[in-house]
């Protein structure tokens, strides 16, 4: 049995990496999706694992949401992404400053 | 629990059923009527349900098992998105005309995301939460980037959604973490879990407030705003300013009081610097705009600065100012919004606050109502303004948080500057363009709603007490 201290200390690891992967990135906009994406499975780690350690079925329901709801968003985004590339032809994290200030 | 309870929730059940038969109308009739036709029923199905939540035929209670509530509290937040939806509906009715943008999904999208707000304030787990916070905001990021053809539309819509995106990620780690520590996702009894001193709670609690700041755009989680509200269509900008921000305000508020309680002293610090900041920044950086899209944006986030003083004393009488505050700011602040897309120039919409320049000589009218509009926003009596932002620093002096109330004051008088910079601009600068005629529908709301702004004084105790009645539901 593996104390949940490890899979909370995971789930932090990845909810961290992910933020920085949206932050440090200067590249591109669908390496920041995939980092959403990214801090959205920590987050599921965190409720599986807290779920099991509770021995309550609640958490793993509400990852389950939580994975459809990542489905729709990352559907939106990718349809938001292809719009915006048709106007500018990048998608260049440094190429989105039309508005500023 | 009978899980099978669903009448308190009938109104959101009829709004989803509306815009799913109207998104069936809207795909298998395509003709230049069709955005007429759904744009009707939408808002005739909305006043509908407004009239079903007012004439009090909505039963209140728990249903679904415990995971949604619908109180005093509730039912008066609906009411204000209900009553701003409509408007925005009605609006956008003839400015998407204006600027040749009349598609039907934009009401689908707007039903969708009232259905959002909706099951958001009468949230009352943490899954109901997080799932009525993501069906709002999804329609919204949507709507942002309607303007397909336009560079500026789509780029507001793509931060938006990174932004929002990210704030859900770090909104929902926290709600795991309060799950886990808590061992219960319903709000009572997170509440009675929450007696012991835990440091996992403390970063659940931090964690799911940035996220809530992210929704109501307090400082430092306030950038996306002022692009984002550029960028889009004026309509959706008005619809931004003030339907999600009561929600999530509404939302905070139960969250806050009914589910963490026992952890007010560690919440409220956090909330005073939001507070803190929110005003100083939104009072500042509004000093430099040209844009009035932009402008508005900074001073939406002072406003919510001002709001969040309510809720920090967690008392019956913060709750009701700030349940005061977000009435008034819904009428101001769609006033004002309206007031905008009015103003045209040769079928060009207003951008800039130099395109209103000698307003005064043209249009007396519409320059006396914006100045009324910009002087409570500021908060100079007699007009509502004042009135709200008088209730919130009550609040704040009478939780001897005497330092908040002065930030308030101060950030106050420095908003006045810009508010009244725009006055100066209408009423004493030469202008050789010309503004067209404004169509009498636009006129009616805007008469409307400027006259609840300049007459509150004489009857501010309706108000009050309808605000007293719903938050007093929190606090049995």
């Amino acid at each position: 049995m593996i104390a949940i201290n490890n899979y909370l200390a995971l789930a932090s690891i990845l909810f961290v990496i992910g933020i920085f992967g949206v932050f440090l990135n200067k590249k591109n906009i669908i390496i920041i999706l995939m980092s959403i994406e990214l801090m959205l499975l920590a987050v599921n780690i965190n409720l599986v694992a807290f779920s099991t350690y509770l021995n309550d079925i609640t958490g793993q329901i509400f990852s389950l949401l939580v994975l459809t709801v990542a489905a729709a968003e990352a559907a939106i985004g990718l349809a938001i992404l292809v719009i915006y590339f048709r106007n500018k032809g990048t998608i260049a994290v440094e190429d989105i400053t039309e508005m500023k200030g | 629990m009978n899980i099978l309870i669903f009448t308190p929730v009938l109104p959101e059940i009829a709004i989803t059923i509306v815009s799913m038969f109207l998104l069936i109308i809207g795909v298998f009739k395509k003709n230049e009527k069709t955005y007429t036709t759904i744009s009707n029923l939408a808002i005739l199905s909305l006043l509908v349900v407004l009239f079903l939540i007012f004439s009090g035929s909505v039963p209140k209670g728990v249903s679904f098992g415990g995971s949604l509530i619908t109180d005093s509290f509730s039912l008066y937040l609906k009411t204000l998105i209900l009553i701003s939806s409509i408007i925005i509906l009605v609006v956008s009715n003839i400015y998407l005309r204006n600027i040749n943008l009349l598609k039907f999904e934009y009401i689908i999208l707007i039903l969708l995301s009232v259905v959002g707000m909706m099951i958001m304030v009468s949230s009352n787990d943490l899954i109901s939460l997080y799932l009525s916070i993501e069906l709002q905001s999804l329609p919204l990021y949507v709507l942002a980037s309607i303007r397909n053809k336009s560079s500026k539309s789509t780029e507001s819509g793509l931060k938006y959604f990174v932004l929002g995106a990210l704030s859900s990620c770090i909104l929902l780690y926290g709600l795991s973490l309060i799950y886990g520590y808590t061992g219960s996702i319903y709000y009572n009894e997170i509440a009675s879990n929450l007696s012991e001193y835990d440091v996992g709670i403390l970063i659940g609690v931090a964690f799911t407030l940035a996220g809530f700041a992210f929704k109501i755009s307090a400082v430092p989680f306030h950038m996306w705003t002022p692009d984002v509200y550029e960028g889009s269509p004026t309509t959706v900008t008005a619809f931004f300013a003030v339907a999600p921000k009561i929600a999530a305000l509404g939302l905070i508020v139960r969250v806050l009081i009914t589910a963490m309680p026992t952890l007010m002293e560690d919440w409220q610090s956090i909330l005073i610097l939001l507070s803190i900041f929110s005003m100083l920044l939104g009072a500042f950086s509004a000093i430099g705009q040209r844009n009035l899209k932009r402008l508005l944006a900074y001073s939406s986030i002072s406003h919510m600065g001002f709001a969040l003083m309510g809720v920090i004393n967690g008392s019956f009488d913060g709750v009701r100012s700030l349940s005061l505050y977000m009435l008034i700011y819904l009428v101001m602040s769609l006033a004002l919004f309206i007031s905008i897309i009015a103003l045209k120039t040769n079928d060009e919409h207003i951008e800039n606050i130099e395109d209103i320049s000698g307003l005064a000589k043209i249009n007396p009218v519409m320059a006396l109502i914006i100045s009324i509009l910009l002087f409570s926003l500021a908060g100079i009596p007699p007009l509502a303004g004042f009135f709200a932002k008088f209730y919130v620093l009550y609040a704040a002096i009478d939780a001897k948080l005497y330092y908040l109330a002065i930030f308030g004051v101060l950030s106050s008088v420095i908003s006045a500057f810009y508010y009244l910079r725009i006055i100066k601009v209408m009423y004493f600068e030469e202008s050789a363009i010309s503004f067209d005629p404004i169509s009498k529908r636009l006129k009616t709301i805007i008469y409307l709603l400027t006259a609840i702004t300049l007459l509150f004084f004489l009857r501010p105790s309706i108000f009050i007490n309808f605000a007293g009645t719903a938050s007093a539901s929190l606090f049995i």
